[in-house]
């Protein structure tokens, strides 16, 4: 009986302890979460401020008098050097940008990766070596080359430039991602539908293509990350009418007439960010499941 | 007639490494042929190579009197079961059957008639709409059969097709194969280094090793008289008992001298030793070593051995003893007398007695 009673004691003791360890975990967990949270929290709130309360009030305090004006000036009103038309060419500027240089990254690097996996041909690793040194290549030592490659095609400063830098500068990446998904799909596979008849384009269509959405989504993300925030390139083969929305919203931010609007900057920095975010909280869960996917099970 | 399969003389390399030398087969209509040999001596290879998926390195290849060496996988009406079985994961049983015909534009009806027709050949109706991955073992086995049988190919290929099963789900499906070759006629190549199963299935067994053929024949012959030592091992369990002995010739006939473990050598005579070299090794299988008084006849002699242990399995009784340095195993009924550390007179029926040299393993007589 005694040793019952010191047993259970103990036990609910282990209980207790296990319980608090758990309360300081999430205490821990929520405090990295308000300190990563609190940039964003700054930023909204002061997007949603007045300039006037802005100067007057505290950086952390909710705003008094909610306001959409700056959301407005730094969509559609606010100056870019010369220029005042807001951030919203320039984001439709990124949109036709990111779009197709993701896809075709993406698709690009689908193929690669079939190729390098399973189309084995004299070469293929040293082929597919290089293409990992591609990853590695700082951007700094591709401008100069890049540019002169440009001027070369006539797309210099053109949308279709940039599409084509940042494909040829994904294809590293994206061919990682597939190859190393894809050789993990037994080999079997192929050849079963070989005997079937498939060629190369069938198998990769009806076979490959069906089982890559985990790895489709990984790179989808991973890309359109990249190539949406990307400044480097950005400022660098584009022109006037061409700018990507990160070169247009330093301009904005840098823009040195008048006195500084806070609200406008941040307002602005949010929505160049909105796209990202969106594309995180869409396919987020995918992404974590696509990065751990191991083999495919027959 | 024509063979279905010819192979003349192929070579197959790896880079510099030889994995296939100076392979010779032919197969005729309806034969069931199994290729048989330890893990890595080149089965699948071989496979891979009569099916396409590897360019061979030399020789030529015929299938349906036409030469197939160059011609493309899909070109070569052959139908193929992989030992994972290679189910394409993301479609269901039904669209894995027809995915063939599908490529090959059949048209849609011929695609559900033949589709149904399998389907209840292997009796998989149930599974047409499901996934691969919601199979178990022995289903996802019978749909790779499925995807084969569908086309209706002048020559199938199996690539250990049994065992990722269980052991009972093995001994099944084995005899519904031997069933399904009987009913269908056709032709098949079937791998496997289980040499039971060899047995059981094949019209003719190749025996391989390191990429060189040991033996082709029918499953009595291989059993019989195996062409080498490695053959007279490898096939039949327990193993052949193969035992150092000394022929000592004597005019009409010859001696055969083996040494035991205790007390001076047996002696047996045996025609068929004559003109045999002095050293040979001696191969019996368990079932023509018997006890004394339970086989007689012309053949079959008696020497009294000491028994070293008694292996009760069923119906049989292995009874292991040491002659030529070497254990040796008779099958002997269940009730038999033996019992370990005492002696017991054996009989041995040198009828089916193999030959072999000790030193090229090749068979003597
Ligand atoms: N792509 C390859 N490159 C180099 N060597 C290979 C390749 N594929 C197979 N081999 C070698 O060829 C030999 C034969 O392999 P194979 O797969 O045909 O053996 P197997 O008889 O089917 O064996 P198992 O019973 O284990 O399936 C092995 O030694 C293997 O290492
Ligand atoms: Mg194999």
């Amino acid at each position: 009986m005694m040793a019952d009673l010191s047993l259970n004691q103990s036990a609910s003791e282990a209980n207790f302890g296990k319980i608090a360890l758990r309360w300081l975990l999430y205490a821990l967990l929520g405090l990295f979460a308000l300190y990563y949270l609190l940039p964003l929290f700054v930023m909204v709130t002061t997007s949603l401020k007045s300039l006037e309360e802005i100067r007057t009030g505290s950086l952390v305090t909710l705003p008094r008098e909610v306001t959409f004006d700056a959301w407005k000036t730094a969509w559609s009103g606010a100056c870019t050097g010369i220029q005042c038309e807001g951030l919203r060419p320039y984001f439709w500027n990124s949109v036709l940008l990111a779009v197709p240089a993701v896809f075709l990254s993406t698709l690009i690097g689908a193929l690669n990766g079939y190729v390098v996996a399973q189309w084995k041909f004299k070469g293929a690793n040293l082929i597919f070596s290089l293409m990992l040194f591609g990853c590695f290549i700082p951007f700094q030592v591709v401008l100069l080359p890049m540019a002169r490659m440009l001027g070369l095609m006539g797309i210099a400063g053109t949308i279709p430039g940039l599409i084509f830098v940042h494909v040829i500068y994904g294809i590293g990446f994206t061919t990682l991602f597939f190859r190393n998904y894809y050789v993990t799909i037994p080999s079997e596979l192929v050849k079963a539908a070989k005997v079937d008849g498939a060629n190369f384009f069938r198998i990769f269509w009806s076979i490959f293509l069906p089982l890559s959405l985990p790895i489709i989504v990984v790179t989808v993300i991973w890309q359109f990350t990249q190539i949406w925030n990307d400044f480097l390139f950005g400022v660098s083969f584009s022109q006037a009418g061409t700018q990507p929305i990160t070169v247009a919203l330093n301009n904005i931010v840098n823009s040195t007439t008048g006195v500084k609007e806070y609200n406008v900057d941040m307002a602005a920095a949010i929505i160049a960010a909105l796209p990202t975010l969106f594309v995180y909280v869409v396919a987020g869960k995918y992404f974590i499941r696509g990065l751990t996917a191991g083999s495919v099970k027959g | 007639m024509a063979p279905i399969l010819e192979i003349q003389t192929l070579f197959k390399n790896y880079g510099s490494t030889e994995i296939l030398k100076d392979i010779n087969i032919a197969i005729e209509p309806g034969d069931f042929l199994v290729l048989v040999g330890p893990s890595g001596c080149g089965k699948s290879t071989l496979l891979n190579c009569i099916a396409g998926l590897e360019p061979i390195t030399g020789g030529s290849l015929h299938i349906g009197g036409k030469d197939m060496t160059h011609v493309s996988p899909k070109d070569r009406d052959i139908a193929m079961v992989f030992q994972s079985y290679a189910l394409y994961p993301t479609m269901s049983v039904a669209k894995n059957i027809t995915f063939g015909m599908k490529v090959r534009g059949v048209d849609a009806a011929t695609q559900d008639r033949k589709l149904a027709e399998v389907a209840n050949q292997l009796q998989i109706e149930p599974l047409l709409q499901r996934r691969p991955g919601q199979l178990s073992g022995g289903q996802r086995q019978r749909v790779a059969m499925g995807r084969a049988l569908v086309r209706d190919p002048k020559l199938f290929l199996f690539d250990e097709p049994l065992s990722n099963l269980d052991a009972k789900l093995r001994v099944e499906m084995r005899s519904e194969i031997k069933k399904l070759h009987q009913t269908l006629g056709a032709t098949m190549v079937y791998v496997t280094h289980d040499q039971i199963e060899a047995m059981t299935l094949a019209t003719k067994i190749v025996v391989m090793k390191g990429g060189v053929i040991q033996q082709i024949g029918t499953p009595a012959e291989i059993y019989n008289t195996p062409a080498n030592l490695f053959v007279a091992d490898f096939m039949g369990s327990p193993a052949m008992n193969l035992i150092p002995a000394k022929v000592m010739q004597n005019g009409g006939g010859a001696r055969i001298e083996i040494s035991r473990g205790q007390g001076g050598p047996i002696v047996l005579h045996d025609p068929k030793a004559e003109g045999l070299p002095e050293d040979v090794i001696l191969g019996l299988r368990p079932e023509d070593i018997a006890e004394a008084g339970f086989r007689a006849g012309e053949g079959v002699q008696e020497a009294e051995c000491l028994v070293d242990m008694v292996e009760p399995a069923g119906a049989d009784t292995y009874v292991v003893s040491e002659l030529g340095g070497k254990q040796i195993t008779a099958r002997m009924h269940a009730e038999t007398s033996a019992s370990a550390g005492s002696s017991l007179t054996f009989a041995f029926d040198l009828n089916k007695v193999s030959y072999f040299a000790p030193e090229t393993g090749d068979r003597l007589n």
